[in-house]
């Protein structure tokens, strides 16, 4: 949550920013809305927080915050209050707010999701009544029920079956439909056939006034495949809105200084070559370009993976995503160019993304068998009983059409998605947001982990050596080092904890701090702003006391708290792990040592990673890779599957399958964990399935399956894959103590 | 059996209810939070939805 505050710059310093006029809609009862995504909210008492802090404002009509989307809209006067007031006072009560235009992400899954759930509703309805009547039918078979009243009842039973069959079961024609056209095969088509020829077979007999009927098999059938659609659906609209989210973060937007000299708040997407920006101390550039005015240091470890911010003065080149520490700066934005690093690392992803086999999940895979074995034995039942039975045609056809119902992947279909939800709400429970529904089972197959160092392994802050923590002067260098805001001499204050500040300091951007210790001039800063030979690489400060020879102080990156554990872990179950990394190789070899890993390389770039990922994957490997930096971009997304810190660059988290929270690297173990067990979990289903279909299929084929037993074993199965998935949830302990 | 005259259709009908209310409380946007309206239950005071159009 303390980072969350940070999305508008540190606390006080900036004014209340301003939001682009075309994230705020006018509302046809008058007023505007304006929409934001807002991070760090995870229970009822954030949404309560949320909501006050914004109703409480004068002009603000209404605030709603959506706990499952993490999405607050705003109802307000446009004449009372800016709609950047309302995103500072989210940002008040220690929340994160971004604009973002629900249009733009208004999809089509939505809407889908929304048919999904009204036939839905519909099938259920049918389903209920239509078992109401045939259980009456049922115990009449024996309580010697008048054919009159039988038949009537079936009537009844197709007057509401087929409409709820003709709307509900929309979802599986179209997709056997579009599946047959071109020309390829999947599991809406024995579906599809089943539904329709029991309801078909079914009218056919009410109209002769016959005994068996199977439209409640045949509804029952799309109310419980409509289900796991549902599931399904909700698993990949939950993916979806994590990729849009994301989104919102790039939109930020950009101070432009026109030529007049006044500032104007334009989205990024609309940066013009030419254009002057303006970043304030805290924020991160929004567009690639040249300094025009101003000294500075930029963090840039989300680009290149370099620790140390590097000083920029008027003239230097600045990237898009870089972090602005010290003092404002004034950039002018270049062009576009193809040669800009940010289209690179683009181009290279899309690449990538392109070079990536097309994933088959287990249900297609598994549909690929299934549908052709199941109208192959239904063919053979209606020839073998029409040939060789010496039944008529039409008896023949009812036991093939009984076989087509009984072997329905009723059960199948629910098989997957049961697994799935439940596995995404415990990692999502754990801070791991799975955003594309089949990374959850190519986690599973993966058996080597390639790690980055910066932001990945280590936690990206900087950290006084060790060697140079016991130095005496690091008392007095810290007496400067507390009046600044810079990485390096934050760190050097934390070492030192805390304590006085020296007199007079200035800051230096880009330089160094000067100051009084004791009545002495001292200065803090770089090797030649204090005037020292520069000797040794790395993240470094010298410190100048009086006529001293300068000082100097090295500063390593912390690796994560249970890196070393997780590497362990990795390494326990057999998996390969690798460090590749676009650091110094020394830095990158300290770490790898730190860690425990022996398989590590350096000095890498974003085209070299993506060689090694390439060579491994044509080994035979299938590759899990962890990375946070810019130039960990492509790699993330010509890796077998991927995850990505919360801290780290947007597009990688965009590129990546899977997002983890927090300052520890735990959430990796447990995601991989998590996801063998759902794939033990979708096999055992899928072998109860099976298991269900030997005992079934024999019956059909002979002839024996009356609606009474269609039905009851058709919801047997379904309950039993059902509560099998749900084992996952009730395992939480055991996988927790293994991770 | 002529108590069947009255008692089909009553389901049907009580049925049909059902069904009316989950579709106006799908079109409602009664749906569309469902891990917020399980805390929301426990709020003090109540507020109401942001027109349509908003959200």
């Amino acid at each position: 949550m303390a980072d969350a505050a940070l999305a508008y710059g540190p606390a006080g310093d900036t004014a209340v920013p301003e939001i682009p006029a075309h994230y705020v809609r006018p509302l046809a009862s008058g007023g505007a809305a304006v929409h934001f995504v807002v991070d760090g909210v995870h229970c009822g008492g954030c949404v309560k927080r949320v909501e006050r802090a914004v109703t409480a404002l004068h002009g603000v009509t209404s605030g709603r915050l959506n706990l499952s989307t993490k999405r607050l809209a705003v109802c307000f006067d446009a004449a009372q209050i800016a709609p950047g007031a309302i995103a500072a006072a989210v940002g008040a009560a220690g929340y994160g707010a971004r604009p973002f235009d629900p249009q733009s992400v208004q999809t089509q899954a939505a809407r889908d999701m929304r048919d999904l759930l009204t036939a839905l509703g519909v099938a259920g309805f049918a389903a209920a009544n239509v078992m109401l009547l045939s259980v009456s039918v049922w115990a009449g078979h024996s309580g010697g029920m008048e054919p009159a009243t039988r038949d009537m009842f079936h009537w009844i039973s197709a007057l509401i079956a087929l409409p709820a069959i003709a709307y509900a079961g929309r979802p599986f024609f179209r997709s056997a439909v579009r599946a047959l056209r071109a020309g390829a095969m999947n599991m809406d088509v024995p579906i599809s056939l089943a539904v329709i020829l029991a309801a078909g077979m079914s009218l056919a007999e009410t109209i002769a006034g016959a005994k068996h009927v199977y439209f409640d098999a045949s509804i029952m059938l799309v109310f419980f495949l409509l289900i796991g659609r549902t599931l399904d659906m909700k698993m990949r609209g939950h993916a979806a809105l994590a990729a849009q989210n994301l989104l919102a973060l790039r939109a930020q937007a950009a101070t432009v200084i026109e030529d007049d000299g006044t500032a104007r708040a334009m989205p990024v997407e609309a940066l013009k070559p030419g254009m002057v920006v303006a970043a304030a101390a805290g924020q991160r550039i929004a567009a690639d370009g040249v300094v025009l005015d101003g000294q500075s240091d930029l963090d840039t470890s989300l680009i290149t993976g370099e620790t140390a911010p590097r000083a920029v003065a008027p003239g230097a080149g600045v990237y898009a995503g870089t972090l602005n520490i010290s003092a404002p700066l004034r950039v002018r934005v270049t062009a576009s160019d193809e040669d800009t690093l940010l289209s690179d690392i683009v181009r290279l992803m899309e690449a990538a993304e392109q070079g990536r086999d097309r994933y088959v999940r287990i249900a297609d895979r598994a549909a690929r068998v299934y549908a052709p074995a199941v109208h192959l034995l239904a063919a053979a039942t209606f020839l073998g009983w029409w040939l060789v039975g010496g039944l008529a045609a039409t008896g023949a056809l009812k036991i093939a059409i009984a076989v087509l119902i009984i072997t329905c992947p009723c059960a199948l279909g629910l098989a997957v998605p049961v697994v799935h939800v439940v596995a995404s709400g415990r990692l999502l429970a754990r801070g791991v947001l799975l955003k594309s529904s089949d990374a959850l089972e190519r986690l599973a197959e993966v058996d080597t982990v390639v790690f980055d160092k910066t932001g990945t392994l280590t936690t990206g802050a900087l950290a006084l050596a060790p060697a140079d923590a016991a130095a005496p002067s690091v008392a007095r260098a810290a007496m400067l080092a507390r009046a600044s805001n810079h990485p390096l001499s934050r760190a050097l204050a934390r070492a030192a904890g805390p304590g006085p500040v020296a007199d007079q300091v200035r800051e230096h951007p880009g330089q160094g701090l000067s100051g009084e210790i004791d009545g002495v001039p001292a200065r803090l800063g770089s090797a030649a702003f204090t005037g020292a030979d520069a000797e040794g690489a790395g993240p470094q400060l010298w410190l100048r006391w009086g006529d001293a020879p300068p000082q100097r102080f090295a500063f390593t990156d912390t690796v994560r708290p249970d890196a070393a554990e997780v590497i362990a872990w990795a390494r326990a179950r057999g998996l390969r792990v690798v460090l590749l990394s676009g650091d110094r190789t020394e830095a990158v070899a300290a770490a790898a040592r730190a860690v425990g890993i022996s398989d590590f390389a350096g000095n890498l770039l974003p085209h070299h990673k993506i060689a090694r990922l390439e060579h491994m994957a044509a080994r035979g490997a299938r590759v899990l890779m962890v990375g946070d930096g810019l130039n960990d971009a492509p790699a993330l997304a010509a890796a077998h599957v991927s995850m990505s810190p919360a801290s780290g660059a947007d597009i990688s988290q965009a590129a990546a399958d899977l997002v983890f929270q927090g300052q520890r690297l735990a959430p990796v173990a447990m995601a991989v964990d998590i996801a063998c067990h759902s794939k033990r979990l979708v096999l055992q289903n899928f072998g109860l399935s099976l298991a269900y279909n030997v005992v079934a299929v024999p019956i059909a084929v002979a002839g024996l399956v009356t609606p009474l037993i269609a039905a009851i074993a058709m919801s047997s199965s379904s309950i039993l894959v059902t509560v099998n998935a749900l084992r996952l949830r009730l395992q939480k302990a055991g996988v927790e103590a293994e991770s | 059996m002529d108590v069947l005259a009255l008692l089909i259709p009553a389901a049907l009908l009580l049925g049909l209810l059902g069904l009316v209310a989950f579709l106006w409380a799908l079109k409602s946007g009664q749906f569309e939070d469902l891990d917020g309206a399980a805390e929301r239950i426990l709020f003090d005071d109540d507020d109401d939805m942001p027109p349509p159009d908003a959200r």
